[in-house]
């Protein structure tokens, strides 16, 4: 299935807060926890997950640091804050209405 | 991640790595991130049983095209897009060849100088003899920034609509700054020069650089990084055209020593021309060498930030100490009030200059330690200032200079206290360096709405005094 870019790109801070939300994690970590929650249906360019992470470390949302990787390279980790789970409510509260008039709409569609 | 063995695979990544790293918008840190995920991603590949080429190849298809990813850096982190101009009205600006804007510029500058002699045309003369009209005093904005809004305006491919909009400032300033009739008083027999006319003529370009500010940043005023832009732009420019001064000064020194020498008098010709025509077109050519050479050298204004911060928080800590040591009171003068104002609008400059250099995600150093003591310190000294000021301010009345350099101040003052605040959240981990670098540029039109409030009522109120 080809995914519209900007549903993707519209989707791609709540999914990352919410994997985030799930425990701390880094970029490579975070690609393939979305590989696999949507089953390969949403496909990211590698590289933009990074500028989505830096810009929710600049507006607080996640907190960042360098440490030491299991294979001795040093490697950033992302950390929700607070921030960042109030945003994620947010975010979900939003979603869910979406999803919610869609879902109205072809459930009409389905019984007529 | 340990190296590969694959010899020629390591051997791409390095070049994978230069590529990345000519980008200027994709600082180090990010290269080492983007090169983990890269080996990363390798190792599965490899493990999966592609060869090292295949891996290679299949891995940095899936990280993304490079010019995509800049583009992406840079909108993510605009500081840095300042410097590069990755994003130069979204790639497209090729018909704006270097020569074209050569000519754009010079025109202008020319243009300038027209501006500046024109009203010479009109029974308003400027001589090197006679003292310089006030008109050229009151104008002296109006000469050039509508020009450099009109450059940038050019520069950025803004429509012919934004273009008139933005007229409106400059005719209401044309306006303001010509209509009122300004009462020159005769203080002990000497004619003073209206007070408030002096205080439109300080006021005004503040006013009026707001103007300057949306042609600048074109639509993007309340987006991310679009105002921060500008601040640094300014910061540059006033460094330009100070540079820009220090050579004109040589070249009347040089005028001056040898039309001497052979006994002419270039007096019309430095007064009269060479300054005017100079100060007005210096600062287009200014700007434009900001625009055009922000890559080549690095921001002069946050050099000097760090320079002058130390110094300022050492000074006014030696201040107060002896202010406290000796138990002398402010004496207060008729200035002290603007030298206070002019301290505080200091501080301001630095702590905006400090912010606009600052890596918003860095966590927080000595230096911030050292900008929260400054700014703590100057509200204290201001705040003895203010006291000892209110006390005698029944027994100054109230003139326009007087209300003026207390509004400015209270202005100033509720920045720094709201500063000081968010400073302190930073330090102790409770806020972002975000919502600081937020507050400063949020607050930016107030100061040109204040001076906008001074020249259009000032005048009227306290009766073109």
């Amino acid at each position: 299935m080809d995914m519209n870019k900007d549903l993707v790109a519209a989707s791609a801070t709540p999914l990352v807060l919410a994997i985030l939300a799930e425990g701390d994690s880094y970029g490579y970590a975070i690609i393939k926890r979305v590989a696999e929650l949507s089953g390969g249906h949403l496909q990211w360019t590698d590289g933009m997950l990074y500028p989505v992470l830096h810009r929710l470390e600049r507006q607080g949302h996640v907190a960042a640091k360098w440490s030491a990787s299991e294979n001795g390279r040093r490697r950033k980790y992302y950390r929700i804050t607070k921030e960042g789970r109030a945003q994620l409510a947010a975010q979900r509260q939003q979603w869910k209405a979406v999803d919610g008039t869609l879902r109205g709409i072809w459930m009409e569609a389905c019984t007529i | 991640m340990t190296a590969f063995a694959d010899q020629p695979l390591e051997e791409q990544i390095a070049q994978w790595r230069a590529y990345l790293r000519r980008r200027r918008a994709v600082h180090g840190p990010d290269v080492e991130e983007l090169e983990g995920h890269l080996r990363d991603q390798l190792v599965t590949l490899t493990e999966a049983g592609l060869t090292g080429d295949e891996a290679f190849l299949v891995a940095v298809k899936r990280m993304g095209s490079l010019d995509a990813l800049s583009r992406e850096f840079a909108r993510a982190h605009s500081e840095r897009l300042w410097k590069q101009m990755v994003m130069a009205p979204d790639g497209d600006e090729s018909a704006k060849t270097s020569s074209t804007e050569t000519l754009v510029v010079l025109g202008l500058v020319l243009a300038a100088c027209v501006a500046v002699k024109a009203p010479a045309l009109f029974g308003i003369p400027l001589s090197p003899n006679a003292e310089v009209p006030s008109f050229y005093f009151r104008n002296a904005s109006l000469f050039v920034f509508p020009l450099l809004a009109i450059y940038f305006l050019w520069k950025r491919d803004s429509g012919i609509a934004s273009g008139l909009w933005l007229a409106l400032p400059f005719a209401a300033g044309a306006v303001f700054a010509n209509v009122y009739p300004w009462q020159t008083a005769l203080v002990n027999k000497v004619p003073n020069g209206s007070d408030t006319e002096v205080l439109t003529i300080l006021h005004l370009p503040i006013a009026l650089w707001l103007a300057v500010g949306f042609a600048y940043v074109r639509n993007r005023w309340f987006e991310d990084g679009g105002r921060m832009n500008f601040v640094r732009f300014s910061g540059e420019l006033a460094i330009y055209y100070v540079l820009i001064a220090l050579g004109g000064g040589v070249v009347t020194a040089f005028t001056f020593m040898m039309f001497g020498a052979i006994k002419m008098n270039p007096d019309w010709f430095v007064g009269g021309w060479l300054l005017p025509c100079g100060a007005a077109g210096a600062v287009i050519v200014g700007s434009w060498l900001v625009e055009a050479k922000q890559s080549v050298i690095e921001n002069m204004a946050p050099v000097l930030t760090r320079l002058f911060t130390p110094l300022f928080t050492v000074l006014l800590l030696a201040f107060l100490a002896t202010m406290v040591w000796t138990g002398s009171p402010i004496n207060i003068e008729r200035e002290v009030l603007i030298g206070f104002d002019l301290l505080l609008a200091v501080v301001v400059g630095l702590v905006l200059y400090a912010a606009s250099a600052r890596d918003p995600q860095a966590a927080p150093d000595f230096f911030d330690v050292l900008q929260l003591v400054l700014v703590v310190s100057a509200l204290v000294v201001d705040g003895v200032a203010l006291a000892a000021i209110a006390a005698r301010i029944s027994e100054f009345g109230f003139t326009p200079n007087r209300v003026a350099a207390l509004g400015e101040n209270l202005i100033l003052l509720v920045n720094l206290v709201w500063t000081a605040w968010l400073y302190f959240r930073f330090l102790r981990h409770r806020g972002s360096f975000a919502d600081l670098e937020q507050w400063q540029i949020a607050y930016l039109p107030v100061y040109a709405v204040w001076a906008a409030l001074v020249v259009v009522v000032f005048p009227p109120i306290f009766g073109y005094r």
